[in-house]
């Protein structure tokens, strides 16, 4: 069976097969595969039994369930208005500088992805970004610096966690 | 203002109460009418910005017919300048499931859920530790709820309650039509509670410390405490538990930093109060600053004369344009054309009159709108273009 194949049958064994399941489902698709690829919603259609429309019409709704191949970390730095305020573009050009990407690209090696967010709730702790699940407060252009580094750091000792 | 009075803190929702167990099995000995009754009593509404009466909705739901029900704990905070139900979640979890679970017993419910929001994912797993615990003691006194933890992805519409249950059924997070509300179709189709976390914890306080406790706090029509989540130019940026019912002038004397030009109440979908209104208004239900249509409570981002209104229309109009759902036009076209139009007015190719046919557009969305989103836009739009209407020309 194809990786994505048994993927999805294993999330449905755990999750069920309801329409109640189907975000559940899709997160848990992302949380190993990055993003949603065609193939895996046609696969989670199949195996839920629902028009593969409705898996896509579903995940294109949410912005945490992306449908375009991601790199292995996604990087969402907060935009609205109080990390606006307090630095946010400073620490979206030292992330820009550094990765060498612009907003809404991926690095050439496909380990990180860099996009905007809507407020994540950090306002008294802001600028704040997210790096996948993980939150960092209080950014500044170094800090942001030193962050990205220890990831690439990671990368290159081939210490995933 | 009649209603003003000094700032006062309060400790009641991070307070460590370390006897949930005790609260609990107390509780449950009552009639489920005899706690309703004191929920009504203590005058307790909503939370999350609605300010909808808590124990009506707890008693409407319990005189509900259907053998499945539902409480539901909406966590998904995601209202600009609002991180309070984060610090309750992470800080006493306990209180909030206690609330569920005799929300639980008062209605007919058998399970709960909690709707996470995706960017607090790093919570889960710790909520559920405290769950299993939680469960656990369930069993031990023969009560049959059970809570789940259910996570959202990254839609701040989903905080509607009814894009929510959309939301856990599976779907695009589209607001429904009301009626029916949820306390007669909500989750599933069958009568569901949903409470803001930070409502539940005030239940807990209520059903622990009695009605009278809660009620003796805040003033008329707003009683009780909130907790305010508190940002943007001011020396402390953080979470405080306060009285309801203080004016605006008192809040800005302890949290400003001594060049306050505007305060926003509420978030985006909030108001935007100017200096020269500080002292005539009041947070609380009555004046409808806090008691906005979404799902908020307690926003308070302060901005100094060196920020610029037409900047901070911009960034939330740019955030209505994407978090609208879509699925209503007013909505869907209204927030890309106001973020058009005051750009277009600023770019000078539009006339400032333009800004008024703009306001006749919000106060259009606000009567057609299907649901808070769309219908508070107006809030913030009208206040900052009106008080600050020479910034979005210049």
């Amino acid at each position: 069976m194809d990786p994505i194949q048994t993927l999805v049958k294993d999330l449905a064994d755990i999750h069920g097969r309801k329409r109640e399941s189907l975000l559940p489902i899709m997160q848990g698709v992302v949380e190993k595969e990055n993003y949603l690829s065609e193939l895996s919603m046609i696969e989670i259609a199949r195996e839920m039994d629902i028009p593969a429309a409705d898996v896509y019409g579903t995940a294109t709704f949410y912005s945490f369930l992306e449908t375009k191949s991601t790199g292995k970390y996604t990087i969402r730095v907060c935009k609205t208005i109080t990390c606006a305020m307090k630095g946010k573009n400073q620490v979206l050009f030292a992330i820009q500088d550094m990765l060498k990407i612009k907003l809404g690209e991926t690095t050439p090696d496909h380990q990180f992805t860099l996009l905007e967010t809507n407020c994540l709730g950090w306002c008294h702790k802001a600028p704040a970004m997210l790096i996948n699940d993980e939150v960092y407060t209080e950014l500044t252009p170094e800090k942001v610096r030193e962050i990205l580094s220890e990831y690439m750091k990671q990368n290159g000792n081939n210490g995933y966690h | 203002m009649a209603n003003s009075h000094q700032l006062k803190r309060v400790d009641f929702i991070f307070r460590n109460e370390n006897d949930w167990e005790k609260v609990l099995s107390n509780t449950i000995k009552k009639s489920p009418r005899d706690l309703i009754n004191e929920l009504i009593s203590s005058e307790l509404k909503g939370r999350g910005g609605a300010g909808f009466p808590t124990g009506l909705k707890w008693k409407l739901t319990s005189e509900a017919e259907s053998d499945e029900k539902y409480v539901i704990c909406n966590a998904d905070e995601g209202e600009p300048g609002t991180f309070k139900d984060r610090e309750i979640l992470s800080r006493v979890p306990y209180k909030v499931f206690t609330a569920m679970a005799i929300c639980g017993y008062i209605t007919g419910a058998r399970e709960g859920f909690i709707y996470l929001r995706g960017e607090y994912k790093f919570l889960k797993e710790e909520l559920e530790k405290v769950i299993d615990e939680f469960d656990y003691y369930c069993k031990e006194i023969r009560l049959d709820f059970k809570i789940k933890v259910f996570m959202g992805s990254g839609a701040y519409i989903c905080g509607e309650e009814t894009a929510l249950m959309e939301s856990m059924e599976g779907k695009r997070g589209e607001p429904r039509n009301k009626p029916p509300f949820p306390t007669q179709a909500g989750y599933q189709g069958k009568p569901t509670v949903i409470n803001n976390v930070e409502t539940l914890v005030h239940t807990f306080t209520i059903f622990k410390y009695g009605a009278k406790k809660f009620y003796d706090l805040g003033v008329q029509y707003s009683r009780g405490t909130k907790l305010f989540s508190v940002s943007g130019d001011t020396p402390k940026p953080g979470i405080y538990e306060l009285e309801l019912g203080m004016s605006l002038q008192d809040f800005v004397y302890e949290f400003g930093d001594g060049d306050t030009k505007a305060v926003q109440v509420g978030g985006a979908s909030g108001f935007l109060v100017p200096r020269k209104k500080f002292k005539d208004a009041a947070i609380g239900f009555k004046g409808k600053l806090t008691g906005i249509s979404l799902p908020t409570g307690g926003s308070m981002m302060l901005f100094n004369s060196s920020r610029s209104m037409f900047n901070v229309l911009d960034n939330y109009l740019e955030f209505f344009r994407e978090e609208s759902c879509g699925q209503c036009t007013p909505c869907r076209v209204g927030c890309q054309q106001l973020l058009l139009g005051i750009k277009a007015v600023k770019r000078g190719d539009k006339p400032a009159a333009y800004l008024d046919k703009l306001l006749r557009l919000t106060e259009t969305m606000q009567y057609t709108a299907k649901c808070g989103l769309g219908q508070s836009v107006a809030n913030s739009f009208s206040s900052i273009v009106e008080n600050f209407r020479e910034e979005m020309i210049y």
